[in-house]
């Protein structure tokens, strides 16, 4: 009796650690993401106007994904501005942090632990702070970029004014930003390959680039395409260093998905508009994370079946 | 793959290249809070050092820095406190108890999604959420959305580090007859704490660094030091020194995290990237 008594209570208190342990996650999951999700999507069929700090909404149907399909220039330059970022970004990191992973575990470097501080710095010190340095060091007049030139005799370069250099200028920011992050992962991936299977692949191969090619990037690939992934679906989440550097400017040069969505909402103040670029632009993202973690998933699955 | 001298020296320049790629152009940006503002603009490197830019920053009249920074370590330390908490627990009854699968994986999934999708396209719905239930400016409404913002990459990283713990554990003591409870706080928990370390890190790193949310979120009694530093480069005057100043003061906890525990955020961003 006591014994079943025990056991039931037991269980019960079994059942509520279960829920108490997932709940607090649960509820701020459902209220601050599932819910603000909904609210938007209902909010675009509306158009707000504020009226004395509170909002007045009238149903305009599909009108503001009309005028976003139909009518619309910044966002959509935004669009195209956001690809190539991403794009041309994330290659040259990956370029850039494979290499010098490969050359670090190949050759040894001195002072690791000093060296993996300074590559951490990018990484923790906060974007804001990144774009403030990089708006002081690429300024026309007094920033160290255009100093230094002016050093061996060639004149003054407007690195964020100019339309048609100011993105490449936020892109080299960025790529100075993440490649440490892709060094450090790629050097980890690295460290942790199979050194029997490196080994016996020296008889085979004549050359370090054969074994680079051969056996290194194929044992490399998972997490290669993982930190791939990785870095294109952060550099769609650009908006710090743009906002400080250019602000999308000049013209629409270097306008990114989300800072056309900052301003929509909250400098035009078009809840309802907004609300249906945010509902575009959070469908299109989630269909390329599924579309590229199913990519990333058929490639491993497949790699494992080979071997 | 054993190098030669030729290509030790050549993979060295590499990345020691690199790593001065990252400290000159700091340093110099950095050196600019010590300078008065006619040596800043007319890109003296060497000239007369100067605190005036601290003392503008700080305690001027006008000056509102180290409210901002405050506000930083507020809403820091509380989203970071309850975030570890929350995930920590959850990690732990996802990884080693039965849990329906309607909660699992709609849970795993939405919170990899969430934690993919842009800030920006939450911003405007939270900001309408808050304003209707009067808490749009409050600490409130800027730690919960620093809360629910960081709890997916504390989560993966804590399932990480649960799942790493040995299996047999949790059965022997099942058998000595705790509950799940139990379980956690006397087992689970002592042996996580590492893991914990690492978490808390970089979630708090994340929190301080927050742009986005702070930004539409704060008003100007709880405005972060990111956006405080955002606006004095949006001013009419640029006031270059006072920027360079706010920069210094704003990456001190992430410089000292790395002195102090560079294997934990090591650690913490791999086993966050790989999820």
């Amino acid at each position: 009796m006591t014994v079943s008594r025990d056991r039931d209570d037991k269980a019960r208190r079994n059942r509520r650690w279960i829920v108490v342990s997932l709940a607090p996650t649960i509820v701020l999951l459902v209220v601050l993401t599932i819910f603000p999700v909904l609210n938007m999507f209902g909010i675009s069929f509306f158009d707000v106007k504020w009226s004395g700090g509170s909002p007045i909404f009238s149903f305009i149907g599909l009108d503001n994904y009309r005028r976003l399909f139909a009518g619309e220039v910044v966002y959509w330059a935004g669009v195209r501005n956001t690809i190539i970022f991403a794009l041309s970004a994330v290659t040259s990191q990956m370029v850039l942090g494979f290499s010098m992973a490969l050359a670090v575990r190949a050759a040894g470097s001195v002072g690791r632990t000093l060296l993996t501080g300074i590559f951490l710095m990018p990484i923790v010190i906060p974007p804001i702070v990144i774009g403030t340095m990089w708006r002081l060091i690429l300024g026309r007049e007094f920033g160290l970029a255009n100093i230094l030139l002016g050093l061996v005799g060639i004149p003054q370069v407007d690195w964020l004014g100019d339309p048609r250099i100011a993105l490449a200028s936020v892109i080299f920011v960025d790529i100075w930003h993440w490649t440490p992050f892709v060094f450090l992962l790629m050097l980890a991936g690295l460290e942790s390959l199979d050194q029997e299977i490196l080994e016996a692949s020296r008889m085979d191969v004549t050359s370090f680039w054969q074994a680079v090619r051969h056996v290194i990037i194929p044992m490399m690939l998972p997490t290669i395409l993982i930190t791939l992934m990785f870095r294109l679906i952060l550099s769609f989440k650009v908006f710090d260093e743009v906002y400080l550097l250019t602000s999308g400017g000049p013209g629409t040069s270097t306008e990114v998905v989300n800072f056309s969505i900052y301003r929509t909402f909250f400098a035009q103040d078009q809840v309802g508009y907004g609300s249906a670029m945010s509902v575009v632009t959070l469908l299109s993202i989630t269909l390329l994370i599924i579309v590229g973690r199913g990519v990333v998933q058929r490639r491993a699955a497949a790699r494992s079946s080979r071997r | 793959m054993r190098a030669g001298t030729a290509s030790r020296l050549l993979a060295n320049a590499a990345v020691w290249g690199y790593a001065f790629l990252i400290l000159g152009p700091t340093l110099w940006v950095l050196s600019n809070a010590f300078k008065y503002k006619i040596d800043i603009i007319t890109g003296a490197t060497f000239a007369p050092v100067t605190w005036s830019n601290f003392e503008a920053l700080l305690f001027s009249r006008q000056a509102h820095f180290l409210l901002n920074l405050l506000n930083s370590a507020i809403v820091g330390v509380v989203s970071t406190a309850i975030v570890i908490v929350c995930a920590t627990m959850a990690a732990f009854t996802l990884t080693w108890l039965r849990v329906p699968s309607w909660v699992r994986w709609p849970l795993l999934g939405w919170a990899l999604l969430f934690h993919m999708l842009p800030t920006l396209t939450f911003v405007g719905s939270w900001y309408l959420m808050y304003a209707s239930v009067g808490l749009q400016g409050t600490y409130l409404a800027v730690i919960l959305t620093h809360v629910v913002h960081n709890l997916p990459v504390a989560l993966f990283l804590m399932i990480s580090f649960v799942g790493a713990l040995p299996k047999d554990l949790f059965e022997a003591a099942r058998m000595d007859g705790c509950t799940y409870g139990q379980v956690f706080w006397r087992i689970a928990f002592p042996l996580v704490r590492g893991g914990m370390i690492a978490a808390t890190a970089l979630v708090f790193i994340f929190s301080w660094s927050d742009f986005a949310i702070a930004l539409t979120l704060s008003s100007t009694s709880t405005m972060t030091a990111p956006v405080a530093i955002a606006t004095f480069a949006q001013e009419y005057d640029i006031r270059y020194g006072e920027m360079a100043a706010g920069t210094i003061l704003s990456i001190i906890p992430a410089l000292g995290l790395i002195l102090v525990g560079q294997s934990f955020i090591v650690r913490g961003l791999l086993a966050g990237a790989v999820k």
